[in-house]
């Protein structure tokens, strides 16, 4: 069989694998560019996290503002969003929204740029738009259609996860003290300046043992990625671990599965333990100074 | 005669691809996970027999292509949904999937598959055979009354076998030649091979006659010119079918 690809190595002395030591070995078989590939897949993982985790909780603070709206269609919209997406299989979600996502995109735009297509756009089984409605552009390289896919899982988590934090964020505004709200408006306070002074900085503190409950869910949940095609630490854990047979790899290997998915539990073990003391350290600050800290913050935790 | 007929195949192709100019850049959606069609190298490229054709095949069709993984499960629901143009991942010609797909003419000919288990003395029409989610070995297997243990990569169900949890796996006989030859003897081939499908070919969009067309015709000049052989015996082994 011939290796039609050439061996970029990171050490000088990986170019012939099958005469190496254990030990140096491994070095040369951890620093493939499949390797590489892997280790910054993690970096995809905590990127997701870091920007679905504000999304998600300026889609929640949205949706419970939406579900205590006085305005009633605004109302029904907010507790609409909070039950139906609560209610759905998160995996059913993870495999419909994501494609009628893409193509509610690409409808709209095709609606807009091309005008005079007049071929159905349902040909079938085929989704057809036009070329200029593709998203993103068919001719585009691949790295937009990876960042592409990236936007749609975090938009995807994003509404999900928010759904959540809405219906958290919703019961802690309930849970501020009426009093507290009387008050305000005893003392002349406009309900605008009632719900940002008042209520929302202290319903922060009823919110936050709900939300890092969600935000522990979200790290677990990020193997969903794989499910939406990004190639994620799952998708490389399962490939590396794969066995390889010496036609096709310089490094073969029987199957090794079991070693990258207890690299992954080692991972997800260790992130949780870190959010886990983090967020024991902003709750001790959210606490600090309120008057009923000492009963409430621990009721609620 | 062999130059001419290649150069007659050239000017068809280039007048063909003169004709539409529509598609410039054509993405191939592979599996990536399916040796020695389809994998990734140790650089994490696609890599294997249809890489090598793909790049081929778009050389001659003068289209720039570009190589796309994707989950064997949604690779035809990513296909018709336009996340790709092109699927090139070891996929039989069948019936069925005709339904949802185009295909070009084959690029392999029906090649055997054939089960492989840790003895020779396995039961392959009562026993658990293991085999990939909807591929024509699953389809068999249910057809031959054997429990089926369905897997979503090739890999898993040659490991499977090694764990004990099937008997034996189906698949196609390609793909477990390298796995036999490497097991030390530990696994063996079992039964006759069984024909299936109509050998392999690329899948397009029913809409997209057009650029189907166009890799038809670069599969059948590779035919004709005799470099698809070279290409499977390079790749799939001297024992493999030929043109």
């Amino acid at each position: 069989m011939t290796r039609t690809t050439p061996r970029p190595t990171i050490f000088s002395y990986c170019t012939e694998p099958d005469t190496l030591a254990r030990l140096e070995w491994l070095s040369c078989f951890l620093t493939t560019g499949k390797h590489l590939s892997f280790y910054a897949s993690f970096g995809t993982v905590l990127m997701l996290l870091a920007i679905t985790a504000p999304v998600a909780l300026v889609f929640g603070f949205g949706g419970a503002t939406a579900a205590r709206a006085s305005l009633w269609p605004v109302r029904m919209l907010g507790k609409i969003y909070i039950s139906v997406v609560r209610g759905v299989p998160d995996i059913a979600f993870f495999m419909f929204f994501v494609i009628a996502l893409d193509q509610g995109f690409e409808w709209l735009r095709h609606q807009v740029k091309c005008p005079e297509w007049t071929d159905p756009i349902r040909q079938g089984n085929d989704f057809i738009v036009c070329a200029a409605a593709k998203l993103p552009l068919n001719t585009d390289p691949q790295w937009m259609h990876e960042v592409y896919g990236f936007l749609i899982a975090v938009l995807t988590f994003a509404i999900v996860f928010g759904a959540f934090a809405a219906n958290i964020i919703y019961g802690a505004m309930n849970a501020v003290p009426r009093g507290q709200l009387e008050t305000a408006e005893a003392y002349g306070f406009s309900p605008r300046q009632t719900f940002w002074r008042i209520l929302v900085p202290q319903m922060w503190r009823y919110a936050l043992p709900g939300l890092s409950n969600l935000w522990m869910i979200l790290i677990k949940s990020t193997p969903l990625l794989f499910l939406l095609g990004v190639e994620d630490i799952v998708f490389w854990a399962r490939e590396l671990g794969a066995s390889k047979t010496a036609r096709f790899t310089d490094y073969p290997h029987g199957d090794w599965r079991m070693w990258y998915f207890l690299a992954l539990l080692v991972f997800y073990l260790a992130f949780t333990k870190l959010s886990e003391v983090v967020l024991e350290r902003v709750m001790r600050r959210l606490n600090s100074g309120q008057a009923v800290a000492a009963t409430s913050g621990k009721a609620a935790a | 005669m062999k130059k001419l007929i290649m150069t007659t195949a050239a000017l068809a192709l280039s007048a063909g691809a003169a004709m539409a100019a529509g598609h410039e850049l054509v993405r191939l959606g592979t599996e990536g996970a399916y040796p020695p069609y389809n994998f990734l190298d140790d650089n994490g490229e696609v890599a294997g027999f249809e890489r090598i054709l793909g790049d081929e095949l778009c050389k001659r069709a003068e289209l720039t292509c570009e190589w796309v993984t994707n989950d064997w499960d949604s690779i035809i629901p990513n296909l018709v949904s336009g996340n790709y143009d092109a699927i090139i991942a070891g996929m039989s010609i069948t019936a069925e999937r005709a339904e949802v797909v185009d295909f070009t003419q084959n690029y392999t000919p029906p090649s055997p598959s054939a089960y492989v288990a840790l003895s020779a003395d396995v039961d392959l029409a009562g026993g658990v055979i293991a085999a990939q989610t909807g591929t024509i070995q699953a389809a068999h297997v249910i057809e031959t009354g054997a429990t089926l243990l369905e897997f979503p990569t090739p890999d898993e169900t040659i490991q499977a076998v090694k764990a004990g949890e099937a008997d034996a796996v189906m698949a196609d006989k390609d793909f477990l030649i390298p796995a036999v030859e490497e097991s030390g003897g530990e696994m063996v081939f079992v039964g006759d091979d069984v024909p299936l499908g109509g050998g392999i070919g690329m899948a397009f969009r029913k809409s997209d006659p057009e650029l189907r067309a166009k890799f038809d015709a670069a599969i059948q000049s590779m035919k004709d010119d005799g470099t698809l052989n070279t290409l499977i015996v390079e790749w799939l082994g001297e024992d493999s079918p030929k043109f």
